[in-house]
């Protein structure tokens, strides 16, 4: 029998969701690490009982946890994120030089192919790599000292490395988004890094079409087409065909371009959704109706998906990492607010329905489909 | 005043957060061996309990978090030297050495 589990990170805790392929009945697990700060949890696509949960808080700072049962169990590995050599300055948010220093994990992305391999993006930005389970983690330096580091400036949210794309082709290509500073590559397995943010204009840097410096919110794939990137930038929606070397902008008749999470329909490569979000200054939705938008030509033409969605009075945000998609023969698409409330859909978008309507603030949502 | 100050027994109160994570209740009892410091109390901790290292303070740099602080016999003693002894009734066990996450919020 397949069925889903929704891993959620938020403000307190981490909840694990789960249901039949029929997605209409849910068991809620948690909260897990009650009272802590769940920026992340992740299951790897090689042993889906294992899972990875990043745990920090402000005064106590950041711990992995592993799961090795799909999350009934939990095991503290290691904690020790250091800086490979002396990590220098970046751009403070007056342009002034800052020290680097880490303050949490982000995001964790678990290897494809191995269970104990997983990359950690963190704040202050860089990638680090763990091949033992998250016993250990080294550095990934060649990013962080590419070059072009002392201009990254941190988001309003911190100077982090959020998103992290790996190529199903070729385990030595990957994709990582930093805000604010924009979109990196690397095709050696993270040796050398170069940007990749040709064709991206921001308001708010001196060039405006600058190499670094963009407010990359979040990044997307479907795994049959890789050279296909999409972007939600902090304004801009934006679309590459070549694996990132240039952009264009698919906004097309979306409300407001602004938004935080983006993501591609498990069977149809084409169809991306996003959470359109008022502006920078007023983070939710328009006229406070939470619409998923959804393109099915890749971009440009997008539609509202409202059905089951709050329709007045909704001022909750969707941040970058809290929307996934199953692989359900009809693929289901979930995100969760800052209110918490995590919605699912069992019919690409077409209706929704809470799962859980009052969680603390949700960070992120992850889902994995069992079979 | 202890007279052997090869080994002292330390009560140690750690806050609710870091008591779950050390799956501890109540009070740590942890004997130290030498002088009893921060620095050496923290190790044994540290030591009885690795999940706890990088909680309380860095891992690279051994410096105390921002927002942990040290108390005991009604003493703020995060600003001391990390090698000061602590107070002589934390040595004798009659006080516990206390591991505070700072107030701040609501």
């Amino acid at each position: 029998m397949s069925g889903v589990r929704v891993l959620v990170g938020t403000r307190k805790g981490a909840f694990v969701l789960t249901s039949d392929g029929k997605r209409e009945r849910w068991d809620v697990s948690g909260p897990h690490f009650a009272g802590w700060e769940i920026y992340h949890v992740a299951g790897s696509p090689a042993e889906p009982n294992r899972l990875y949960a990043s745990q920090s808080s402000g005064w106590f700072g950041q711990l992995i946890q592993r799961s090795d049962d799909g999350g009934t169990t939990w095991q503290p590995v290691g904690n020790e994120f250091t800086y490979d050599g002396v990590p220098g300055t970046h751009q403070w948010y007056d342009g002034t030089p800052h020290p680097w220093e880490f303050a949490r994990v982000w995001h964790l992305e678990p290897s494809l192919s191995d269970p104990d391999t997983v990359y950690a993006g963190v704040e202050d930005a860089a990638l680090f790599r763990s091949g033992d389970g998250g016993q250990q983690w080294e550095e990934l330096r060649g990013l962080r000292e590419h070059g072009s580091g002392p201009h990254w400036q941190p988001g309003a949210g911190g100077m982090c490395l959020h998103t992290i794309l790996q190529d199903p082709r070729d385990p030595g290509r990957l994709h990582v988004a930093i805000s604010a500073a924009g979109v990196f590559r690397t095709d050696d397995a993270g040796k050398t890094w170069r940007p990749v943010n040709r064709g991206l204009q921001s308001e708010g840097i001196p060039d405006a079409d600058a190499e670094v410096g963009h407010c990359v919110h979040n990044l997307a794939r479907h795994p049959s087409r890789p050279d296909v990137l999409f972007m939600q930038k902090h304004w801009d929606v934006m679309r590459s065909d070549d694996g990132g070397e240039s952009w264009h902008d698919i906004g097309g008749n979306l409300p407001t371009d602004f938004g935080f999470p983006i993501d591609v329909h498990a069977h149809e490569p084409d169809t991306v959704y996003v959470v359109p979000i008022k502006s920078d200054s007023e983070h939710f939705p328009l006229d406070g109706q939470l619409r998923v938008y959804r393109s099915r030509t890749g971009g440009n033409e997008w539609e509202p998906l409202t059905n089951g969605l709050p329709q007045s009075d909704c001022y909750v945000n969707v941040l970058r990492d809290a929307m996934a998609v199953d692989s359900l023969d009809s693929c289901g698409v979930y995100f969760g607010t800052t209110g918490g409330q995590v919605y699912a859909s069992a019919d690409a978008g077409d209706s929704w329905a809470p799962i859980v309507r009052d969680l603390p603030a949700v960070l992120s949502v992850e889902v994995q489909t069992l079979t | 005043m202890n007279t052997d100050m090869s080994t002292a027994m330390i009560r140690v109160k750690l806050p609710a957060h870091l008591r779950k994570l050390a799956q501890v209740d109540g009070e740590v009892e942890l004997h130290v061996e030498g002088e009893a410091t921060q620095c050496s109390v923290l190790d044994a901790l540290e030591a009885r309990y690795p999940t706890l290292r990088g909680t309380m303070r860095d891992h690279g740099t051994g410096r105390r978090r921002a927002f942990v602080r040290f108390f005991a016999c009604e003493q703020d003693l995060s600003h001391d030297p990390p090698d000061a002894p602590l107070p002589d009734p934390v040595v004798r066990g009659v006080e516990p050495f206390l591991v505070v996450g700072a107030m701040a919020g609501g």
